[in-house]
């Protein structure tokens, strides 16, 4: 019999329909390979329970011919969902131990679906970082390994998953799970998709409620899956997005069949390229993985056209300003005195146990963009600063307006280089930052995103392309998704080490 | 515009993060480097440029004034309000003695 | 102009005022969350995931408190911003769960209008002045602490965590306590109109930020203290009073005010510094990024127009404008629920100054005499139009009037079943009056006969003396006239 923790969603969904196995079978499965990759670390929580329980279900709704479009599909869950009854910390020790008595509109929407709960999935403290270092559960282990890389990059090292939903791009690329969510404030789904060799999609800014989940950067943060394919990417959004009257940032659109209308036929369309992205000192690697993949496009029936995103530059610089002002205060309210964590030093008073929890609870990267923020949003510096960055933020906006006036999607590498070890980055924030370089633009427009496995690079790890699509249309995204999919034949996958 | 120890302190004292001198010292060095490289968005020619307020073309929903209309928006749940209290009391929650 | 002035040792100071109101907007769901806002809830019980600002928690804001806080501008005559944003304003304390209130500062949902106080000679107003109002802005109100609970502890209750107040901010246009007094109460009752507040100061509905500060005539504005959440406008002008006061001579010793928050206790009536919030003083506001702008319609703000009711001033000059006196109308519209009973006394088919008359004088009097608000009255404006329908035709006299009204309060009963059963009605039968006049003549012949030696002033006495035989039933004309004749 096949390795069930091998099959896609959509294998699991038309497998488990046509009765050639059952969800039982697949969430043991699942939950089997979840309990034996303790060294990935890739869940802060495991929940097999929940999975069984869904199965059953599923096994059930399809004796009596009530299948929903995820029964028989266990998934991961980002820890920056709250689900109702499990843990649900944002990677912190601030909310460690913290158990919500709700469920985020998004997990809801999954489980009413179908779906059934492995586990909550490890990330970068409160969603801040792109290498899962900076979790208080410690970090993600990339499965994948370099081969020999050169006198510089030592052979076999951990690498990161990327982040922040480093859990969520580990465990799928180690097959813990078919599918999981992430979120996406700065790149957070595309960049760990791309260093683990998945598929992982930001819808336009609304599609997906913001509701239940832990804010990073409301302006900015969005979710949305990621799965090994693009069609699992489809199915998974679609039953992730829609209106939801408790997000006032909800988009009150129709959710689309975006999986019924997947084509890798792009005749009639235009790819943009945006001469910006062609950094100076970029990897090799990275300038051929991306040509290649025009040259996939024109494959599928593409016309190539080059575009102009000038205020590139300055969206990475906009986006540590915003995003961390956001930050600074949406994290205000872990004060100690409603939930979570309370350092109460002896006799002090509120605001000195205020100033004790924070620093207690918040992990250094997180403290340095509350700090940030702080700074920013302070007297004297806001218009500098804060308004000089929305600003731009509008400039970058107006840019892709322009560039889809020629063309309907765009195509990029989505991170400058391919996972990188752990530890090789994180004495210098900058350097860091910097890896969100080709996703941040997208971000700070709303756009819709994905990226796509797309090549190893030649210490045979995976580099991602990213597509950028208008506003509102997903469709495109995907369909110039599954065209690169179908030409590039990713098949290559981490060896088990663990 | 460099940032010095005093800053950082002041900053750490709004933000409400308690910073030892060793933590404030290393957030000079870190701030002022992600500040001074942030400092280019100075360069933008942004003459005529609205700061911008919605990122998707969309408007602001308004809720009709109904209580309890939703459980997941209205009151009358102080057990789940309570729940993860680090020091509930009577219904309330507990913290250290303030004066005004 | 104001004559107020403070007399220091150095001579003469002008006080400027300026208020900032937080007015509670009338509405059944929170500002931001559908948890309700009733007064007097068990601690905590109205509180929602989104007002204890659990993770991940989200606004969504209430329509009717914004169409509420569009109608009061109305009613001020104010811009009303079409595109309005919500900001937060970012502070660290134990009643404020987000960790910071959203508000609006760069672009408020109501812009400049105004109010007019009336003169008022006893209290040194000495003519109708314009108060300018800056702004109305909408946000959420605190949760409470309580601090004698616990010996080492203070309670935290979010009831009233996220409850929509409206920021009324006037422009420093007030020159002593009275006119501060004159212009909460004027706007108290312009949103008791409109229906926005209820008004109650006891419960908090409505209290005020008071800015004061002090010069000499003619110098450019002096540093301002701002005491806050003053809860009664006798309070209001307590502060005003004591805080110039103490500024004058502050600043006359030889001291400079600093610009600080000061809080008041009314036990001791004094302010003092609230040294606690002045770190907190750097707020941070930027626009909200869980919340759009607010965008309004013509169509909206059609509905919000024409759901106005007539407020004070133009009800005022429509009484004035029907014969009522400055004095009856300024007392008839102070007061919602007594302008809405005139009016119905009024549609009922009363005449209006008699009315007015009666309400200020009859109503109000036995009203006051039972304790009884005018919501309460045991007579109804119907009941009331009746019996001063039955003076206007003369059926009964105005003497009689007060009878027939007591015995309304009594019994319930109605005015002309009254005047019917106890046989109350006004006669004109003259031979029944020169009858009476016949008898009152013959019994009093020396006064008659001062009279006719030309102490005129006696005919009063004839014409009480006939009333008294009639039981106050005859009709005075027809007495005077009749008495004329027999006095001949
Ligand atoms: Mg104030
Ligand atoms: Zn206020």
């Amino acid at each position: 019999m096949t390795d069930l923790t091998n099959l896609t969603v959509a294998q699991i969904r038309d497998g488990h329909r046509a009765g050639d196995f059952s969800a039982v079978e697949v969430a043991e499965a699942f939950n089997a390979n979840v309990a034996g990759a303790k060294a990935l670390n890739a869940f802060i929580v495991e929940t097999p329970e929940h999975a069984l329980a869904a199965a059953k279900q599923a096994d059930a709704d399809r004796a009596a011919g009530t299948l929903k479009p995820l029964s028989g599909v266990p998934i991961g869950m980002k820890d920056l969902f709250a689900t109702n009854g499990v843990q649900t910390t944002a990677a912190s020790h601030m909310l460690e131990g913290f158990v919500p008595r709700y469920e985020s509109t998004v997990s809801q929407k999954l489980w009413d679906a179908g779906a059934g709960m492995l586990g909550k999935l490890n990330l970068d403290q409160f969603a801040m970082g792109s290498s899962n270092e900076t979790s208080y559960f410690g970090n993600v282990i990339s499965p994948w390994r370099r081969k020999d890389g050169g006198p510089n990059l030592k052979e076999g090292a951990a690498l990161a998953p990327g982040g922040s939903s480093g859990g969520s791009s580990a465990a799928i690329a180690a097959r813990l799970c078919p599918a999981a969510t992430g979120t996406d404030t700065g790149g957070s789904i595309r960049q760990p998709a791309a260093f683990t060799g998945i598929s992982g999609i930001k819808p336009t800014y609304g599609r997906c409620s913001r509701w239940g989940i832990v804010a990073f950067a409301s302006s900015l943060d969005q979710a949305g899956p990621m799965a090994r394919d693009v069609r699992d990417c489809a199915i998974m959004l679609q039953n992730m997005a829609g209106f939801d009257a408790k997000d006032a940032t909800s988009l009150d659109l129709p959710v689309p069949d975006w999986e019924a209308a997947l084509s890798g036929d792009l005749k009639g369309k235009k790819v943009g390229i945006p001469r910006e992205y062609r950094l100076d000192g970029i990897d090799p690697d990275i300038d051929a993985m991306w040509d290649a993949g025009i040259a996939m496009l024109k494959d599928a029936g593409a016309e190539v056209v080059e575009i102009s995103l000038p205020h590139t530059k300055y969206a990475l610089p906009a986006y540590y300003i915003i995003a961390p002002a956001e930050a600074s205060s949406n994290l205000a309210r872990y004060d100690g005195v409603r939930y979570g964590l309370r350092d109460l030093p002896q006799g002090a008073g509120l605001q000195d146990m205020y100033a004790a929890t924070r620093a207690e609870g918040f992990g250094p990267e997180v403290k340095r963009r509350i700090m940030i923020g702080t700074y920013v949003l302070s007297a004297g510096f806001y218009d500098a600063y804060y308004t000089q960055a929305q600003k731009v933020r509008a400039l970058i906006s107006r840019d892709f307006t322009a560039a889809f006036e020629t063309c309907d999607v765009i195509l990029a590498p989505t991170a400058p280089s391919a996972a990188f070890g752990l530890g090789e980055k994180t004495a210098d924030p900058l350097a860091m930052y910097l890896n969100d370089v080709f996703a941040v633009p997208a971000s700070l427009a709303g756009l819709p995103a994905m990226s796509v496995p797309a090549a190893l690079n030649r210490e045979e790890l995976p580099l991602g392309l990213q597509i950028i699509g208008k506003a509102f249309d997903e469709q495109g995204v995907l369909n110039a998704g599954l065209a690169i999919e179908e030409r590039a034949s990713f098949t290559a996958r981490a060896e088990k080490w663990w | 515009m460099a940032i010095d120890q005093a800053t950082v302190r002041k900053i750490a004292s709004l933000a409400r993060i308690a910073i030892s001198d060793a933590e404030a010292t290393a957030m000079e060095g870190e701030l002022n480097g992600i500040l001074g490289w942030v400092e280019q968005l100075g360069e933008v020619d942004v003459t005529g440029v609205e700061p911008m307020t919605a990122v998707i073309p969309n408007t602001l929903r308004l809720r009709d004034d109904v209580v309890d209309a939703d459980p997941l928006t209205g009151g009358n749940r102080r057990d789940d309000v309570l729940a993860n209290a680090p020091e509930p009391q009577h219904g309330f929650f507990g913290v250290p003695k303030v004066i005004e | 102009m104001s004559n107020y002035t403070i007399k220091g040792e150095t001579g003469e100071w002008e006080v400027v005022i300026g208020l900032e109101v937080h007015a509670q907007v009338t509405s059944n769901a929170k500002l931001f969350s559908g948890a309700a806002t009733a007064f007097g809830a068990e601690p905590n019980t109205q509180v929602s995931l989104v007002d204890a600002a659990m993770p991940g928690m989200l606004p969504v804001p209430n329509r009717e408190c914004i169409r509420q806080a569009v109608r009061t501008g109305m009613a001020i005559d104010a811009q009303i911003n079409k595109w309005s944003r919500f900001d937060r304003k970012n502070y660290f304390y134990a009643d404020l769960p987000q960790g910071y209130q959203i508000s609006q500062l760069y672009h408020p949902l109501v812009g400049e209008g105004s109010l007019t106080i009336e003169a008022d000679e006893k209290a040194g107003i000495a003519e109708a002045k314009r108060i300018g109002i800056e702004r109305i802005h909408v946000e959420q109100d605190a949760g409470k602490l309580m601090h004698d609970q616990h010996p080492t502890m203070s309670y935290v209750d979010l009831n009233r965590s996220g409850v929509a107040l409206m920021e009324i901010v006037s422009k420093p246009d007030m020159r002593s306590p009275a006119e501060a007094g004159a212009y909460v109460r004027k706007l108290r009752a312009i949103l008791r109109y409109v229906g926005s507040c209820d008004g109650n100061m006891e419960e908090g509905s409505m209290r005020a930020d008071v800015n004061v500060s002090v010069r000499k005539p003619g110098d450019a504005f002096g540093t301002r203290t701002e005491t806050k959440n003053v809860n009664s406008v006798r309070f209001v002008m307590a502060v005003i009073e004591g805080e110039a006061k103490r500024q004058v001579a502050l600043i006359e010793s030889g001291g400079t005010v600093v610009q600080e928050t000061r809080l008041y206790d009314p036990d001791r009536n004094e302010t003092r510094s609230m040294r606690s919030k002045e770190d907190a003083h750097d707020y941070r506001y930027f626009p909200d990024p869980d919340l759009l702008p607010l965008e309004l319609d013509d169509a909206f703000l059609d509905e919000c127009r024409a759901s106005l009711p007539e407020l004070p001033d133009a009800k005022r000059a429509r009484y004035i404008g029907e014969g009522i006196s400055a004095y009856n109308a300024d007392v008839l519209t102070a007061e919602v629920e007594a302008a809405r009973w005139f009016d119905a006394l009024l549609e009922a088919g009363a005449k209006p100054v008699a009315a007015a008359n009666w309400v200020t004088s009859e109503l109000f009097g036995a009203l006051n005499r039972l304790g009884k608000d005018i919501s309460e009255s045991p007579v109804s404006p119907a009941q009331a139009a009746e019996l001063l329908g039955l003076v206007a035709d003369g059926t009964i006299s105005g003497s009689i009037a007060k009878q027939v009204f007591e015995k309304m309060l009594e019994s319930g009963d109605g005015a002309a079943a009254i005047v019917d059963r106890d046989g109350l009605k006004q006669t004109s039968d003259t031979g029944a009056i020169e009858a009476e006049i016949a008898k009152v003549l013959s019994a009093n012949a020396d006064k008659v006969a001062q009279y006719k030696g030309g102490k005129e002033a006696l005919f009063g006495f004839f014409v009480g003396q006939t009333m008294k035989a009639m039981q106050g039933k005859a009709n005075p004309q027809v007495v005077n006239e009749l008495l004329k004749k027999a006095l001949g």
